[in-house]
């Protein structure tokens, strides 16, 4: 890169004042790039407002929270195993958050093969992911949780759980819509043409905060 | 840009080692909630896989490790803000919480 040229022992911050300073580009990453990454701290400000009012309401209400353990357990192979539903869940993000890693490893390689099918895999993931909690939403409204009341203690629960979740489930459909839309790409050969994969990149950006997101809410949310 | 290596480029073993610590570590804050630790050892013991997870993906899956320090530092400092955030909100939920009190179980 041209900014690196005189790389002479800069200290670190010399380097950031240099790079904030006058009339050039202050981030040396595609535009795209630069914008993924504030618009990812916009939405940091958004899941952390969330994830502070749920602190809040559970810390000032009256009655016992429902115990997560026991809410989102599941009778499997004839025992109740707590929340293993969620940690199957948790599974499969990562799961595609290693596969998404890969896919721009492989996007940098120009191996458009594997470049798509990991793409895919990773949407895959991501889709059987929102199924999962399409079906633990239903399970807990069949059993009576809503968002102003749930059978078993805070009323807050259920507004908490609905908000937060469904707000994370959102981000997972459109990063699914987002990743097929870029695999699509890759096999046209439209980042051929253009000359670079950081595009790819970009997604992976993204899709890595949706995990990152709920590695958050799960700590919180699910296992406090 | 200069035609060597484009964007960020890396050995395959970084993502493979990186993505097995986080099962690893997943499996760990499971277990927290499988044995049934409770008070300040569940706690700190939640808050501290979450917190290298965090930073395992944010640092090797996206990068962060590698870029410049200006863009490190626009993007992570600003959060930091949150602390206060959380800080005031805690106070004022423990406030609710004994005004409740106060006026409901007399």
């Amino acid at each position: 890169m041209a900014h690196d040229a005189p790389a002479t022992a800069l200290g670190p911050l010399q380097q950031v004042a240099g790079d904030f300073a006058a009339d050039k580009q202050a981030f040396t990453v595609p535009w795209g790039k630069a914008m993924m990454w504030i618009f990812l701290l916009s939405d940091t400000f958004i899941f952390s407002c969330f994830l502070t009012s749920y602190m809040n309401v559970r810390i000032s209400t009256m009655s016992a929270w429902p115990n997560p353990s026991e809410v989102f357990a599941l009778h499997l192979f004839g025992q109740d195993i707590p929340l293993i539903l969620i940690a199957i869940m948790t599974f499969v993000l990562i799961t595609s958050s290693g596969t998404m890693a890969l896919a721009v490893n492989y996007g940098y390689r120009r191996d458009r093969k594997h470049t798509v099918m990991l793409l895919c895999a990773t949407a895959a993931l991501g889709a059987t992911f929102v199924g999962m909690q399409a079906f633990e939403w239903t399970k807990l409204i069949t059993e009576g949780v809503r968002p102003w009341g749930n059978p078993w203690g805070a009323p807050q629960f259920g507004s908490s759980f609905f908000m937060i979740t469904g707000f994370h489930g959102c981000h997972v459909t459109a990063g699914v819509i987002y990743l097929l839309i870029t695999a699509k790409r890759v096999a046209s050969g439209f980042y051929d043409r253009k000359g670079s994969y950081e595009t790819v990149e970009v997604a992976g950006l993204y899709w890595h905060f949706v995990d990152l997101v709920w590695v958050f809410i799960f700590a919180f949310f699910y296992l406090w | 840009m200069s035609d060597a290596k484009e964007g960020q480029q890396h050995p395959l073993a970084v993502y493979l080692w990186i993505w097995l610590l986080l099962f690893v570590l997943s499996t760990f804050s499971y277990l927290v909630d499988y044995f049934h630790l409770h008070g300040m050892l569940r706690w700190s013991l939640i808050i501290t896989f979450m917190l290298l997870k965090a930073g395992f993906i944010v640092a090797i899956f996206m990068h962060m490790a590698w870029e410049r320090l200006a863009l490190k530092l626009a993007i992570l400092v600003p959060p930091l803000c949150l602390l206060i955030l959380i800080g005031f909100m805690a106070i004022e939920g423990d406030y609710t919480f004994l005004t409740r009190g106060a006026a409901f179980l007399r």
